[in-house]
């Protein structure tokens, strides 16, 4: 909902990228467990644009959930500097990142983390509440969300009562409600058979053809290859960084509504 | 996340965990109504001795027999000496020397047994004169109170108390009976109206004879001249005051005492006899009151108990929140309304069930229970109050959460 994102939109559909959504500079991570130290991240550098579909892969313990963590302004970094959507996140304090997280980033989970007692637009509407939009836009703002991801006919239902694949959708709804400059997707279809996999998969793939930017951490290379690039982490390091065969054809076609 | 939010979300928290929260709601529940209770058992017992009190009558002093000092400076305790006589309480009829006194009634009583047509009956015998049943604001049902000259020549006659007259006869209509005491025969002239018990006696089971009745044919010895008590009535709460200071003058001067520490009587107001019961109570009342905050504490510890449970249990519900945006106060404010809903939902289920055993119970235990609007509304305070208290450590824990902590737990 904020003017970035809105602005973000509108320079996706045109390909120009003024100022880069995440801009990761020599990211350090250091956790500390007595006298044991350790590196999790060792000096990151990524930059991803507006528009940009993005898989952070790699294998268990490469520090691509510590990654995650710091892209998502879950936990904040050792050393160096993370500016996202223009704002430098370093040395804010716990409600100003809430806040940031709040406005710049919807969160899709692997365990999806719906609220079992809340209806499913309820659960979209979450974020909204806790950035004060009042009740009526928001269960509007809701409905909207979950008929964008098909699930308009579902808004009372309870997450119990909605099969892993539409739980996972209404996660997703939950993570554009706000209109967020990216979409942070950790292992989204770690939980989800291949029919539900393959059903939210493509519900990415409308969101970044509608402009959305969207950072997908996954260790399946099928996941991974639906997305325009893949950021390869190893040992707290970016290993490799290119685009994948799909990024190539978009690229080449210079158009984001290929699909 | 506003308010009406906050107590939305807050309640359907406590809702999901219906035994949870019930038992939780238990601990306050029973410490307020304890509380409710004590303070109301105290205020009710406070009533019923003020109302025991005053129902011996209006503006009376009462002086009672101290002990005297005897010769090795031994002192007996207040009203156990036999230092008042009649002679005391004629001088303080004296409208001359004792202007504000209006009214006197000296009191002779001794516990015998009464015999009527084969059935026997032990009761308080009260020797006095006639001016007893205005002093005592008393009145007679049937027949008529003894006279100065039934006092005179030392009739033995009897007027009884309304139960004493059910117990010997049947009925309260006793007039003209006869009725022996320690043996002698005595004509029933009159049966009091009822006027209900008082703190240490049974005020409807009384045998009222003339005062020299007692003191030659009942008494006997060196007792005889002694009364245990006399009534000293003042027209008017007014001279209360006055007629307090021309007692003590007037018996100072009779038993020739000249330091007034050393009177061998004692005179008391309703006033002060209030105050002193009312003192004795309060204590109790206190006492009482601290044993139920105790077990609000109890309470209390409860709630942080299960908030702390509830905290752990929703670790991941409090790192998706704050993931979503949830500032640290906004996560803060959710538990302490939780606490706060367990608190007032104990606090007004333990108000209900405290006034509906006040209710109930004085028919039981035979006390009264007054139920003070105040001490109701401050006790669901309190109950809030402790609700919140002992849910600020589990919310500030729950605020303090990391997002990514909370959100590995699940």
């Amino acid at each position: 909902m904020s003017a970035a994102g809105t602005a973000g939109s509108v320079a996706a559909a045109d390909g120009s990228t003024p100022c880069p959504v995440i801009e990761l500079r020599d990211a350090r991570k250091t956790y500390r467990s007595g006298e044991i130290e350790f590196e999790a991240l060792r000096g990151v550098d990524l930059s991803v644009h507006q528009g940009e579909y993005v898989a952070i892969m790699g294998p268990s313990g490469s520090g691509k959930s510590t990654l995650m963590h710091a892209l998502g302004c879950l936990d904040t970094l050792s050393g160096g500097s993370y500016r996202l959507d223009g704002v430098d996140v370093e040395d804010r304090g716990d409600d100003e990142l809430a806040d940031i997280r709040n406005r710049k980033i919807g969160f899709v989970f692997q365990q999806f983390h719906l609220l079992p007692e809340l209806s499913a637009w309820e659960n979209v509407a979450l974020p909204l509440m806790y950035a004060r939009v009042p009740l009526a836009e928001r269960r509007e703002r809701a409905a909207l969300a979950l008929t964008k991801v098909g699930l308009g006919d579902r808004l009372e239902n309870r997450p119990g009562e909605l099969s892993g694949g539409q739980q996972q959708r209404v996660a997703v709804a939950r993570a554009l409600v706000t209109e967020p400059t990216m979409v942070l997707a950790d292992e989204p279809t770690g939980n989800l058979d291949t029919v539900s996999t393959n059903d939210v998969l493509g519900l990415f793939d409308e969101l970044n053809a509608q402009g959305r930017t969207i950072v997908l951490i996954t260790h399946e290379h099928d996941v991974g290859e639906r997305a325009q690039r893949i950021v390869w982490v190893k040992d707290g390091v970016v290993e490799r960084d290119r685009p994948t065969a799909r990024g190539e054809a978009t690229a080449a076609l210079s158009s984001g509504g290929a699909e | 996340m506003n308010w009406n939010e906050t107590l939305q979300t807050s309640w359907s928290a406590v809702k999901s965990h219906t035994m949870r929260s019930l038992l939780t709601v238990l601990g306050i529940l029973i410490g307020i109504a304890a509380v409710i209770l004590t303070v109301g058992l105290g205020l009710g017992t406070q009533k019923d001795v003020s109302e025991q009190i005053s129902s011996l009558g209006s503006n009376l002093l009462i002086v009672s027999p101290g002990s005297s000092t005897s010769s090795d400076g031994a002192r007996g305790g207040f009203g156990t000496g036999t230092t008042l006589t009649r002679a005391d309480a004629e001088a303080l009829a004296s409208p001359v020397s004792a202007p504000d006194i209006a009214a006197v009634a000296a009191e002779k009583s001794t516990s015998l047994v009464l015999e009527a047509n084969g059935t026997n009956w032990t009761t308080t015998v009260t020797g006095t004169t006639e001016s007893w049943l205005e002093v005592r604001s008393r009145e007679v049902a049937y027949g008529e109170f003894i006279t100065e000259e039934q006092d005179a020549e030392g009739a033995a006659v009897v007027v009884l108390g309304s139960e004493t007259a059910e117990e010997l006869f049947g009925t309260p209509r006793a007039v003209g009976s006869t009725v022996s005491i320690d043996g002698k025969t005595f004509e029933v002239v009159g049966v009091l109206a009822s006027a209900g018990s008082d703190s240490s006696s049974n005020l409807d089971d009384v045998a009222i004879v003339p005062l020299s009745t007692v003191a030659n044919q009942l008494v006997g010895g060196t007792d005889s001249r002694s009364v245990s008590t006399i009534y000293l009535q003042a027209a008017q709460a007014s001279q209360l005051s006055a007629a307090y200071q021309e007692a003590t003058q007037l018996l100072l001067n009779l038993h020739g005492i000249t330091n007034a520490d050393s009177a061998d009587f004692s005179i008391d107001s309703q006033d002060a006899l209030v105050s002193t019961a009312t003192s004795v109570y309060q204590t109790l009342t206190v006492l009482l009151t601290g044993i139920a905050a105790l077990s609000l504490l109890v309470g209390g510890i409860g709630v942080m108990n299960i908030m702390l449970v509830s905290v752990t249990e929703r670790t991941g519900e409090i790192g998706l929140r704050k993931a979503l945006g949830a500032p640290g106060w906004a996560i803060r404010r959710q538990f302490l309304t939780e606490a706060g809903i367990l608190g007032l939902t104990g606090g007004l289920a333990g108000a209900l069930l405290g006034i509906g055993a006040a209710l109930l119970l004085p028919g039981i235990i035979g006390s009264s229970i007054v139920v003070s609007p105040v001490a109701v509304a401050l006790s669901i305070a309190v109950a809030v109050g402790i609700g919140l208290t002992f849910g600020v450590y589990p919310a500030t824990r729950a605020a303090k959460l990391a997002p990514i902590d909370a959100l590995r737990s699940e």
